[in-house]
């Protein structure tokens, strides 16, 4: 009985699968980031010289900091130190304002000789350890507006100095915050009510006005068949149709293109006018480029709603009288954005929006960045064009190649295979965590995991989003992937602290 | 939460799916970049003169083109001197299209309108310039100097000109701006075309499309025929250099404008490349953008008393034979008086027209204004701004050339708001009398009133395009306009008229020293006050009396008497037009010779 039961070992009490994810994907982003940097003058992967060899050093780095995470800091630090390391982050943002260079108009980087480091990485990890340790107390309850409002200012705080440092896209990280709150009980149709219409109002300025309808349509058929338990049946016909009318516009693109000769040429604001009836005029299809997509679908999804309600009437089920009434407002909105822009909002306030979303024409030129990404990863094709055989990331066509636009390499080496891969790798990685958050018996160990799966799932949605033009710019890493210390290291450490914690528990339960 | 993870997952997945798989616009191989379409430019329409006479031509010129993607580093001062320009304008624009990487690809252009023999400097040396070309396009030629103001300019289209006429144009087309060429752009333009042809994978072009059949060729503009008289508008510029005003020349019998000149005015030099002078000519304080013949807003002085006079005959106050006194100037209320020159006293209307009486036409306005048939004086100068605007004073004439203006005719309502209803009369605003005051017209409706005159009671509008084959002008352009006066009472001043001009010297007519035996002139002398300095010099004229060919107004700021400026410029071109030259008669000669020397540019204040 004196023998002290020392729990079990590093083989069962560490997530392995979280480590051996983690590690394939930090390897795959070295490739890449060796082939983003492949010239016609090759240098080996292990020059330090360039990127490659240097991502090396932080790889060999970062699994030190690992390892000392894992096996020698004691995990019961964490929570008591949330306070301290938080206020001191807070207290190296502010800082890093008056002492940094300006970088690409940020101050956010502190230089140190050849190294440079930004603390908005590091501050992902002291919020999220607060955030656990304000959230995980006793008396804690989100329904008090008290502790609601000091949940609230624990995420906004580093994230307001970090937009003061001109790093938005940083900041917009935090928003990723919120899904934990929803997991701790913040209501869910406040949350949805808002999310779904600032979504509608970015889809409609930043797609079109089809996008947004798809979209709302799409969550409202979606929130009807969870409340209803109807949820496979949901996945059965309405995900297949909504899938299919998603690439409606394209098909009918495609049609067009084929049927009209020069039709994609007509998008193009510098056409030449006589060009563009030339075109309308050479065939005999050019009345069918009066039929909108947009349209169509309103009138469909119109047409639907005597439907909805006659069977709200009939199963007495108000939930879909009120998603109708819903999906009107949804129109509305839609429909109201551009007058929203032009005629509500004052010129400057609009501007600031559209700069935000990456629509202006701005003199660094996002629009040809994002422009030149999705020719080269639509170049990729099914299978890519093969490891180091990329034309488009190769010739440097894209710009921050192997930091910001990392999965550009991805998708033209590597094709749609390649990019599947990457994403699925992430969406393991960051369900893991979530199950494992959810298995942990200690809620700050449980609202720490949710914490960094909204972390990772935020980077991973705005970056690759950013690439494929469904996102606007924002200049954030793929964590883990992109080139660079600062970002490699701080999911690292975010990463390692949960290992840590989830097996500080799994030695003993 | 799982579910919303997945979603947003199978977003990411659906949207690489749809551009890296079904979506080929991405693909090298791509359907729609195969096609590439040449577009072809028409070339503008030439602007012809009433007599067949070229005034603005078309020329070769090249642009200098660059596709900025396809320059390596290269040699900038050599480049520089061979195209003949500054290496820092090269450093400038090279600057600029690497702001611009989204159009690295496009051909930019680097400099426009070299002449044929600069472009052969380049074109020798172009192997060691990659992606630098030449690109022939046509500009504009002036065989004549017509005055830029007159024919406008031809200019790459602004973004605001884009967005005014949505569809019709791309940026880096061309379109007229001013003048003619604007006033006629859709005829001039002609229609652009284009060659389809398919391209490969790398980009090079293989062969036409369809083997041309979906091609359309350029259409050229139409021809303009304008209704200038091309010798007499050189002749007025020349005349009218070193002064400011204009002189607009009409023919009577058609309204077409026979000459129309602004002074000081765009050269035609400049207005073939006119991007490179732009600074210069918006800088210049004497404004020579601004079109004084249908822009500037003048006192027509004297020349008005025909219409006053004109008024007092229709509304029965006034009789041709009905004399005034007239002691150096017109007395009223206690001490005011209205000045006149010394000439014999009493007038009678054809006299008091010859010597240009001012007393006498302050009686004729006062029976105007102070008739019985209105019991207050706001109908009567109501019924009397109405009688004016007949003459097309006041109102725009409804001219084919562009940017015109109406100018001003007072009525009550203007006096009634500066001095309050009723306290104002005829004395308050007698300076109408003699074309003073709150009157504003242009020299083109000076011009047209002259036309009136000579025309007994009616005009055309005044155009300046004639129709030809393929170009249409507005019906109304032949339909004769009538004044509210009779016709039968234009006979009573054109008398006065003639033996102004030739009732011989000593005779006391205030135009007898522009003369000419055989011309048959009759003409009305004008001294405007002008607020800026020195009178403005003011003179209309028709001849011949009988069926008259041209009538013509000429009006010179500060040039202080009619007679001293207007009257002989006016004459000249009269004598010019009529007879083809002006007569070796010494005296003639030495008119013309201190009216092309004559300098007024030190009277008059720049903006």
């Amino acid at each position: 009985m004196g023998e002290k039961f020392k729990g079990r070992g590093v083989s069962q009490s560490i997530d392995w699968f979280i480590v051996v994810v983690y590690l394939v994907i930090v390897l795959i982003g070295w490739v890449n980031i060796y082939a983003s940097i492949h010239s016609s003058d090759p240098s080996s992967i292990f020059d330090w010289s360039v990127r490659s060899g240097k991502q090396a050093v932080w790889i060999g780095t970062a699994l030190v900091l690992a390892a000392v995470i894992l096996f020698l800091i004691p995990p019961r630090i964490w929570e008591g130190a949330a306070i301290p390391l938080y206020l001191g982050v807070v207290f190296l943002l502010v800082v890093v304002i008056f002492v940094a260079t300006d970088i690409k108009g940020s101050r956010s980087w502190f230089q140190f000789g050849p190294v440079s480091f930004q603390p908005a990485e590091i501050s992902k990890i002291t919020t999220s350890l607060l955030l656990a340790n304000v959230m995980s107390r006793q008396n804690y309850k989100m329904s008090s507006w008290k502790w609601l409002l000091a949940t609230l200012a624990v995420i906004a705080l580093p994230m307001l100095i970090i937009v003061g440092e001109k790093e938005t896209g940083s900041a917009l990280v935090y928003i990723g915050f919120v899904f934990v709150l929803y997991r701790e009980g913040l209501a869910g149709w406040l949350l949805g009510g808002i999310g779904l219409a600032v979504l509608l109002f970015v889809l409609s300025l930043t797609k079109s006005v089809y996008v947004a309808l798809l979209v709302a349509i799409a969550v409202l058929t979606l929130s009807n068949a969870l409340n209803s338990g109807k949820l496979v049946r949901w996945l059965e016909i309405y995900l297949p149709i909504l899938v299919v009318m998603a690439f409606f516009p394209g098909a009918w693109n495609w049609m067009m293109d084929r049927l009209i000769p020069g039709h994609s040429l007509l998008g193009d604001p510098t056409l030449d006018p006589t060009v563009a009836l030339a075109i309308e005029g050479a065939s005999g299809w050019s009345f069918l480029m009066k039929i909108k997509p947009e349209v169509v679908l309103l009138v469909i999804s119109i047409a639907a709603l005597p439907v909805c309600l006659y069977r709200s009437y009939r199963d007495k089920n108000s939930f879909i009288a009120l998603s109708v009434l819903v999906y009107i407002l949804c129109v509305g909105l839609t429909f109201a954005t551009p007058i929203l822009m032009t005629d509500v909002l004052k010129p400057h306030q609009s501007e600031r929006i559209e700069q935000l979303l990456g629509l202006r024409d701005d003199p660094g030129g996002v629009g040809y960045n994002v422009n030149q990404s999705k020719i080269a990863i639509g170049s990729g094709g099914l299978f890519g064009k093969g490891f180091l055989r990329g034309t488009q990331t190769t010739y440097g066509f894209v710009p921050e190649q192997s930091t910001d636009f990392i999965f550009c390499t991805v998708g033209e080496e590597w094709g749609f295979a390649g990019c599947l891969v990457v994403v699925v790798l992430y969406l393991l990685l960051i369900m893991r965590l979530m199950s494992d958050a959810e298995r942990s018996r200690e809620s700050f160990t449980r609202i720490y995991g949710y914490c960094v799966a909204a972390c990772l799932f935020m980077h991973l949605f705005i970056n690759v989003g950013m690439t494929i033009g469904i996102m606007p710019v924002i200049g954030i890493p793929l964590p883990l992937m992109s080139y660079g210390g600062s970002s490699l290291w701080a999911f690292t450490i975010l990463i390692f602290i949960f290992l840590a914690l989830y097996r500080e528990e799994r030695k003993y339960f | 939460m799982v579910v919303g993870l997945l979603l947003a997952g199978a977003l990411l997945i659906g949207r690489l799916f749809s551009l890296q798989i079904l979506d080929d616009k991405y693909k090298e191989s791509a359907w729609n970049n195969s096609l590439y379409y040449d577009v072809i430019y028409p070339t503008r329409g030439v602007i012809y003169d009433r007599n067949g006479n070229i005034i603005v031509g078309n020329k070769v010129a090249y642009d200098i083109m660059v596709t900025p993607k396809d320059v390596p580093p290269f040699d900038t001062v050599k480049l520089a001197s061979v195209l003949g320009v500054e290496e820092s304008f090269l450093k400038e624009r090279f600057a600029e299209f690497s702001r611009r990487k989204d159009l690295s690809h496009q051909n930019r252009p680097l400099l426009r309108s070299l002449t044929p023999e600069d472009y052969m400097k380049f074109s020798e040396v172009q192997y060691l310039f990659p992606g630098f070309k030449g690109q022939v396009r046509s500009i504009r030629d002036y065989p004549v100097n017509a005055g830029g103001n007159l024919l406008g300019y031809v200019a790459e289209v602004d973004q605001n000109f884009l967005r005014k006429h949505q569809g019709e144009y791309r940026s880096g087309d061309y379109a007229g701006r001013t003048g003619i060429e604007a006033a006629r752009e859709k005829d001039l333009r002609g229609e652009k075309g284009y060659h389809i042809y398919l391209r490969n994978s790398h980009n090079q072009i293989e062969a036409p499309y369809k083997n041309g059949e979906m091609d359309k060729e350029a259409v050229p503009g139409h021809d303009i025929y304008t209704t200038i008289d091309a010798d007499l508008q050189q002749y007025g510029q020349q005349l009218m250099q070193n002064k400011v005003g204009s002189v607009v020349a009409i023919e009577p019998s058609t309204g077409e404008i026979l000459s129309l000149i602004s002074s000081p005015g765009i050269n035609v030099d400049q207005l073939a490349n006119f991007g490179k002078h732009y600074s210069e000519i918006m800088n210049d304080p004497h404004r020579p953008m601004y079109n004084r013949a249908v822009q500037a807003s003048y006192p027509p002085g004297s020349v008005f008393k025909l219409v006053n006079g004109l008024i007092g005959l229709q509304e029965g106050v006034l009789k041709p034979e009905y004399t005034y006194p007239c002691n150096y100037g017109y007395y009223y209320g206690s001490h005011n008086k209205l000045g006149c020159h010394g000439h014999p006293s009493p007038l009678d209307l054809e006299h008091a027209v010859m010597m240009s009486c001012n007393g006498y036409f302050c009686y004729v306005l006062k029976n105007v204004l102070e008739n019985k048939k209105y019991p207050v004086i706001d109908d009567a100068i109501d019924n009397w701004r109405e009688y004016v605007m007949s003459f097309g004073l006041g109102r725009k004439l409804g001219s084919d050339f562009p940017s015109e203006l109406g100018g001003t005719i007072p009525s009550s309502a203007t006096y009634n708001k500066r001095y309050g209803q009723g306290g104002w009369k005829f004395t308050t605003i007698v300076s109408l009398s003699i074309g003073q005051g709150e009157i504003g017209v242009t020299p083109m409706q000076i011009a047209n009133l002259c036309a009136i005159v000579a025309n007994r009671g009616y005009y055309y509008i005044p155009h300046i395009v004639k129709a030809s084959e393929g170009v249409e002008i507005d019906p109304k352009y032949r339909e004769r306009q009538y004044t509210m006066v009779d016709t039968t009472y234009f006979m009573d001043v054109i008398p006065g008229m003639w033996l102004a001009v030739n009732g011989g010297p000593g005779s006391g007519g205030t135009a007898t020293s522009v003369a000419v035996p055989g011309l048959d002139m009759c003409g009305k002398t004008g001294t405007a006050q002008n607020p800026r300095g020195a009178d403005n010099s003011v003179f209309i004229c028709f001849a011949p009396k009988d069926n008259p060919k041209i009538a013509i107004a000429a009006y010179i700021e500060n040039g202080g008497f009619g007679v001293t400026w207007a009257a002989p410029i006016a004459s000249l071109m009269v004598e010019k037009y009529l007879n083809g030259e002006i007569s070796s008669d010494p005296y003639r000669q030495a008119l013309q010779e201190r009216i092309l020397q004559g300098d007024l540019m030190s009277r008059v204040k720049g903006d």
